[in-house]
C-alpha cells in the first residue's frame, strides 16, 4: 500500500499555527477592549465577533470570496500591488481562518480579562509598573489559562475548517488543499484507505494536543479565567 | 502639602472636595460607607479618570485641565482593603515586584521592611495561604518598598476581625512613628482614627464636613452628631507609670492618675486613650464609697443639648479635653454650668484595649 500524500496535513498544521498566532495578536486587543469598555457599541462589537459561530461556513466563505476576489476593490488592489490573487491562495485561507476562528480566541480571552478585573492592574500601577509592564508581569501570568484555551481552540477550530476553505480556496495542492478537503476528495473517489489514514492521523493528533493542554492546565497555579 | 480641588459625579451624589492636606503623620479621611472617602483616595492616586479638577503635591501638578500624571508615575504607595497581592507570585515575589521598580529611589531595603513587619516566616508562601492579617502586612510592606512619597491606605483593617485588627494596629503605629512617610488613611472606624491620626477630614455625601486635628474634633461637642452619640468620645494623652499586681496599669495624665485594665506597654510609654462620652459620670462633689477607680477633678468648658434626652458636656482635664454624655435631667438636677468645677468618674473596665494606642513620646 502506498502512503497517502501527507502534504495536506502539513499545510493544515501551518495554516492552523499561523492563524493562531495572528489571532493572538489581533484578538487580544479586541478581547481587552470588550472586557473593559463602557461604550454603548459593546453589544454590537460582541455580536460581530460572535457571528462566525452561528453563520454557516459557506455563507462566511461566500462573502469572503466576494470581498477578496480580484474584481472587488480589496482583492483588486492586492492584485495590482502584488500580482497575485487573495482568493485561491494560502494567504486567502489565512484571512478566512482568522475570521472564522476569531470568536474562539476573543471569547476565552474576554472572559479571562473580565474575571481578572481592574484590581490587579491598579495594584501594579501603584507599584510603579507602566502599561506594558503591567500586561507582561500581571495580565499574562494571571490569565495564562485564558491564553492557553484561546490558542488551542483557535488552532483546533482551524484544523477542522472545511466550508470556508472550499468556498474561498478550492483544492490546490500545497496551496489550499487542507486535510479536510483531502479527506473529502478521497471519499469522493472511494479511496477509503487514504481517507481512513488521514482521518486517523487527525484524530490522534487532535486528541494528543488536547490531552497535553488539559494536563498542563491542571498544573497552573492561578485559576483566573 | 497636598492640594485638592476636584469633583466627580455619581448617579446619587457628587464628590466635591476643595482641601489642602498637610502631609505630616497620619491624616484620616473619615466617613460612613458611601460618603466618597475611598473615591477621594482613588482620585489622588490617579485611578479615577473621570474626576475633574486639580490635584497637586508640594507644587507638582498631578492633575489639572491639561495634565494627568499616570498613577505609576506619582510615587504613591497604596494599600488596598482587599490587599490585591499577586496570586501568581510568592510573598517574596510580591515584595520583589515593588522593589525592582523602585531601584535607586532611596526606599527601604527588603530586610528593613521584612523585619519591621515580621514577614520573614511568610516569604516563601503564596498569598492564597495567608490569613487576612498576614496578607495585609505583606500589602503594607509591598507599598513601602515602592519608596512612596505618600502612602494611601484604603480601610486596610476593614476586612479583618477584631483580633486581626489588634494584631495589625501596632505595626501601623510603628510605621507612623518610625517611617517618615505621610499617610492618608481612609476609615469608617473612629477607634482606628483616634489611635492613628493626627488630623482628620470628615466626609459626608461627597463633601468635607469638618477638617482639623483629631483630638480637637473628637472633643468638640458640636461634632458629636457626626460620630454618633454612642461612638463619641475624646482622646486624652497619658503615660504608663507602672503595672499593678492586681492586673491594672497606672497611667499619668495631666489631670491626674488613671487606672486602666492592663496595657502591654513599658513604663514611660506615651499613650492616647479614647474615652467614650457615655462612659463618663459627673459629680459636683468628690464621691466616696464608689466602685469606680478613677475620679478626676475637671472643669466644665461647654454644655451642648443634643436631640433627645442627652446633653454633651465638655470638660477640661489638665491639658486634655474630655466629653461626657449625661441626661438633661441630670444636668438640670446638678445645675451644671460652664466654668463649674466637677469630678469626672470613669470605670477602669470601660476602656477597652482597642481604645488605647501608643504614640510617639
Amino acid at each position: 500500500m502506498d502512503l497517502p500524500d501527507l502534504g495536506p496535513l502539513w499545510l493544515t498544521l501551518r495554516l492552523a499555527g499561523i492563524t493562531m498566532l495572528v489571532l493572538l495578536v489581533i484578538g487580544t486587543p479586541i478581547a481587552w477592549w470588550l472586557a473593559f469598555t463602557k461604550s454603548r457599541l459593546k453589544p454590537v462589537a460582541e455580536a460581530l465577533t460572535a457571528l462566525p459561530l452561528v453563520l454557516p461556513p459557506t455563507v462566511l466563505g461566500f462573502y469572503l470570496l466576494v470581498l477578496l476576489s480580484p474584481r472587488s476593490p480589496l482583492g483588486g488592489a492586492w492584485l495590482d500591488l502584488t500580482g497575485t490573487t487573495l482568493t485561491f491562495s494560502f494567504l486567502g485561507l489565512v484571512i478566512g481562518s482568522v475570521i472564522y476562528s476569531l470568536p474562539f480566541t476573543v471569547q476565552p480571552l474576554q472572559a479571562a480579562f473580565e474575571s481578572l478585573g481592574r484590581g490587579p492592574l491598579e495594584a501594579a500601577a501603584m507599584l510603579r509598573a507602566g502599561p506594558f509592564d503591567r500586561f507582561r508581569s500581571v495580565v499574562i501570568p494571571m490569565t495564562a489559562r485564558g491564553f492557553l484555551t484561546a490558542s488551542v481552540l483557535s488552532f483546533a477550530h482551524t484544523l477542522g475548517e472545511f466550508g470556508v476553505v472550499l468556498m474561498l480556496g478550492g483544492n490546490i495542492p500545497g496551496q489550499t488543499k487542507v486535510i479536510s478537503i483531502a479527506i473529502y476528495e478521497h471519499v469522493e473517489t472511494i479511496n477509503y484507505a487514504d481517507a481512513h489514514l488521514l482521518s486517523g492521523v487527525l484524530l490522534v493528533f487532535s486528541f494528543l494536543v488536547l490531552l497535553l493542554v488539559y494536563s498542563v492546565n491542571r498544573r497552573f497555579p492561578v485559576s483566573v479565567g | 502639602m497636598l492640594t485638592l480641588d476636584i469633583s466627580l459625579g455619581f448617579p446619587d451624589f457628587t464628590l466635591q472636595v476643595t482641601q489642602s492636606i498637610a502631609l505630616q503623620g497620619v491624616t484620616a479621611i473619615f466617613g460612613r460607607s458611601g460618603s466618597g472617602k475611598s473615591t477621594l483616595l482613588r482620585i489622588i492616586a490617579g485611578l479615577e479618570h473621570r474626576a475633574k479638577g486639580q490635584v497637586s503635591i508640594a507644587g507638582t501638578v498631578w492633575q489639572d485641565a491639561t495634565r494627568f500624571v499616570a498613577p505609576e508615575k506619582r510615587g504613591i504607595g497604596y494599600v488596598f482593603q482587599d490587599t490585591r497581592l499577586f496570586p501568581h507570585l510568592s510573598v517574596r515575589g510580591n515584595l520583589d515586584y515593588a522593589l525592582r521598580r523602585a531601584r535607586g529611589l532611596g526606599g527601604p531595603s527588603l530586610d528593613e521592611v521584612v523585619t519591621a513587619l515580621d514577614l520573614g516566616p511568610l516569604l516563601t508562601r503564596r498569598p492564597a495561604g495567608l490569613s487576612g492579617g498576614e496578607k495585609q502586612r505583606v500589602g503594607i510592606g509591598r507599598a513601602l518598598l515602592t519608596a512612596p512619597r505618600v502612602l494611601l491606605m484604603d480601610e486596610p483593617l476593614a476586612a479583618l476581625d477584631e483580633a486581626r485588627k489588634a494584631e495589625i494596629l501596632p505595626y501601623l503605629e510603628r510605621l507612623r512613628d518610625n517611617a517618615a512617610i505621610p499617610i492618608l488613611y481612609v476609615s469608617h472606624s473612629l477607634a482606628e482614627v483616634s489611635r492613628l491620626a493626627r488630623d482628620m477630614i470628615v466626609l459626608r455625601d461627597g463633601q468635607v464636613l469638618r477638617h482639623g486635628p483629631t483630638a480637637d474634633l473628637l472633643a468638640d461637642p458640636d461634632a458629636v452628631p457626626i460620630f454618633g452619640v454612642r461612638d463619641a468620645g475624646a482622646i486624652i494623652t497619658a503615660r504608663v507609670a507602672g503595672h499593678e499586681a492586681d492586673g491594672l496599669t497606672r497611667c499619668d495624665t495631666s489631670g491626674g492618675p488613671l487606672l486602666l485594665p492592663r496595657i502591654n506597654a513599658a513604663p514611660g510609654t506615651a499613650l492616647r486613650i479614647r474615652i467614650h462620652a457615655q462612659d463618663v459620670i459627673l459629680a459636683r462633689h468628690q464621691p466616696e464609697g464608689l466602685s469606680a477607680l478613677n475620679i478626676l477633678p475637671a472643669t466644665i468648658t461647654a454644655l451642648k443639648l443634643g436631640e433627645g434626652p442627652g446633653v454633651i458636656v465638655q470638660l477640661r482635664l489638665g491639658q486634655d479635653l474630655l466629653l461626657a454624655r449625661i441626661t438633661r435631667r441630670s444636668a438640670r438636677t446638678l445645675d451644671l454650668r460652664e466654668g463649674m468645677a466637677v469630678y469626672a468618674i470613669l470605670k477602669s473596665v470601660a476602656v477597652a484595649a482597642g481604645d488605647v494606642g501608643e504614640t510617639p513620646a
